[in-house]
């Protein structure tokens, strides 16, 4: 399990993976000058959407990848970030900086307060509190008439960064998601590298161990939990400027669901896997979509042998035994 | 006070908190003695719903096709405990979430695929369509047939789980699973059957409903977040605890949506708290469960002897 997030000692068998994530990552990069030639700009979209759910999902691996804390409440949180854009469009302040803030500080806060209580409880019954707290918000949103209640809002204009970041473009935006997740990405390298992430790791193995070292890890674990919410906020904050639409449907559980599915696609635990996993429930979905009306049949079956028959790891742990197969041979 | 009102409320929170208690009986002794989170729980309800109306639109009797319905849940509900949801058990929760919410889309598509988007009405013969007036109140009486049937269910359930040889079983399973298979009793079997009879009560459930709301795709997805909180309120694994939470929480649910709003036209203009009531007491279910969790983690009534591993 270690070598996935903790990149250091496992040597050669990952380097197959991480070749593979470096394509990806340029072919990300170019992407728009690729679309840009073949004229194709919903595929822009598409991908902005991608890169959008896979800072969600980034968050998310940090506490269900790195923590052990199963989450089926952190679209509650893309919802946050999302709202923290209509409202104050609702009152034409659509200064981005405000809303960014808003975004993160309201998460950030809305985590710290359900966490302390979500984390006095472990398995089961923290996969349902945290279950409860986004429904919470999602019927406290429904019954706001002033913001739409059900219906939702729509956001007049996107927002607006005194005019050195226009995200009304969409190259513009695009890049500007891919940076804030490239970001993430290392800072969620960074982050579960150091002695934090090692304590929040070692919680989830054996939290009595940990504690008898002396580590406090029902606070490592609230920071784990604000830091993971503030960072999906981030997402809702995006999402809610690129749809121009909020609605508590955002956060209906079985969006949490969906970010669930897409983290473990990836590989839960693993860096890229957010990336990779959201890139191809997303690209799955759109191509089925576009096939058959039943997809969702497809969809169900699809995850329903990913957990039975594929194994652990994802779409990462694949990539990992392929590596390992090949070294095998070379030697 | 409207005492008509009040009355007439009172009985709509019994009939919910019933139905709530058919799907969480089972889900609580699915949870309790397999450690299993079955989110697809909902699916058999809405099963339920679906196979009664064609059988209805078939035979025309309200009696065969409630019969068929529930045996036909009970035995898909076995062939998906067979097929998937043994080789889960002893997989973490993660497992448990992916697989039942990708259960959730088969089912949801595949009742599409047989009965459409449109859902499917029940038309109800004209004894049940009447009233039933005494002493001045007026009331439905399917209404009142629900709350029978409720009651009748959690009775059958009653004597099932505390009198019978098999009752004996699941109750211990719920109080230490280990010990039970150390006994030597045929485990896989004792999950088939617990998990089917979940199954059909979950579906005689949504028959019960379906009369009224119509059979819909999806039908069961909102209220089993709702049957999840009657379990976590009652204590995972307590069909007592169970029946009392569901009946609280339907309380809950439907006085708070009939009162909440006059209370919040004090501070609110009438159409806000109009659509503020219903959602506020919707919250106030999950609020309840987060004050449960926080001061009595094992739930109002756990089982006896439960211990956590």
């Amino acid at each position: 399990m270690s070598e996935r997030l903790h990149g250091h000692g496992a040597g050669a068998t990952i380097t197959v993976a991480a070749g593979v994530y470096l394509l990806f990552v340029v072919l990300l990069l170019a992407a728009p000058l690729i679309i840009a030639l073949i004229q194709q700009p919903f595929y822009l979209d598409l991908l902005t959407r991608v890169l959008i759910l896979a800072i969600a999902v980034v968050s998310l691996n940090l506490l269900v990848g790195c923590g052990g804390m199963i989450s089926l409440g952190h679209a509650a949180y893309i919802g946050i970030g999302a709202y923290s854009v209509g409202i104050p469009a609702y009152y034409e302040i659509y200064n981005g900086v405000i809303h960014l803030f808003l975004a993160i500080g309201c998460s950030a806060v809305f985590a710290l307060v359900t966490g302390a209580i979500c984390l006095r409880t472990r398995g089961l019954y923290f996969i349902l509190i945290t279950l409860a707290f986004s429904q919470m918000l999602y019927f406290t949103l429904v019954s706001i008439d002033e913001y739409g209640a059900d219906d939702g809002l729509l956001i007049q204009q996107r927002s607006q960064f005194n005019g050195w970041l226009n995200i009304d473009d969409a190259t513009v935006l695009y890049y500007t998601v891919l940076a804030a997740l490239l970001i993430f990405l290392f800072a969620m390298h960074r982050l579960v590298n150091a002695r934090f992430g090692r304590v929040i790791f070692g919680g989830k193995h054996n939290d009595e161990r940990m504690q008898a070292l002396g580590f406090d890890t029902y606070k490592y674990r609230l920071a784990c939990y604000v830091i993971s919410g503030a960072m999906c906020g981030v997402a809702g904050f995006f999402l809610g400027n690129f749809t121009h639409f909020i609605s508590p449907e955002m956060m209906d559980w079985t969006r949490s669901a969906e970010l669930i599915f897409m983290l473990v696609i990836g590989g839960s635990g693993a860096l890229f896997g957010p990336l990779t996993g959201t890139a191809a429930f997303l690209l799955l979905e759109e191509f089925l979509s576009g096939i058959t009306t039943h997809w969702h049949l497809i969809f169900g079956l699809l995850l329903i042998a990913l957990v039975l028959f594929f194994g652990k790891g994802g779409l990462h742990g694949l990539l990992t035994r392929l590596s390992r197969k090949r070294s095998d041979t070379t030697q | 006070m409207d005492w008509h009102l009040l009355i007439a409320q009172l009985l709509n929170g019994l009939q919910l908190g019933l139905l709530l208690f058919l799907l969480a009986s089972g889900l609580s002794l699915i949870f309790g003695i397999m450690d299993f989170i079955n989110l697809s729980h909902g699916s058999f309800y809405m099963l339920g719903a679906f196979v009664c109306a064609t059988v209805v639109a078939l035979t025309d009797s309200l009696i065969v096709a409630a019969l068929v319905a529930v045996l036909v849940v009970f035995v898909v509900g076995a062939l998906v405990e067979w097929s998937i949801v043994r080789k889960l058990y002893n997989k973490d929760h993660l497992d448990h979430v992916l697989v039942t919410y990708g259960l959730i889309l088969v089912f949801d598509s595949v009742a599409r695929l047989i009965w459409g988007s449109a859902g499917a009405a029940i038309p109800l013969p004209d004894v049940l369509n009447g009233r039933i007036e005494a002493g001045g109140f007026v009331i439905p009486s399917y209404r009142l047939l629900i709350i029978l049937c409720g009651l009748l269910a959690a009775a059958g359930l009653y004597f099932l789980v505390t009198r019978s040889r098999l009752g004996m079983l699941i109750r211990a399973g719920a109080s230490n699973r280990a010990m039970v298979t150390a006994l030597g009793v045929n485990i896989d079997r004792l999950y088939l059957i617990v998990f089917a009879i979940g199954a059909a009560l979950a579906g005689f459930a949504g028959l019960l409903i379906a009369p009224i709301t119509e059979a819909s795709i999806g039908m069961g997805n909102e209220i089993i977040i709702i049957a999840f909180v009657v379990v976590i309120v009652g204590g995972i694994g307590s069909i007592k605890g169970a029946f009392y939470a569901a009946l609280l929480i339907g309380f809950i649910d439907t006085l708070g949506r009939s009162y909440l709003d006059d209370l919040l036209k004090l501070f609110l203009s009438n159409h806000a708290a109009e659509t503020a009531a219903p959602a506020l007491s919707a919250m106030g279910v999950y609020l309840l469960m987060a004050g449960v969790l926080v001061f009595k983690p094992r739930g109002l009534f756990p089982p006896a002897g439960f211990n956590k591993k």
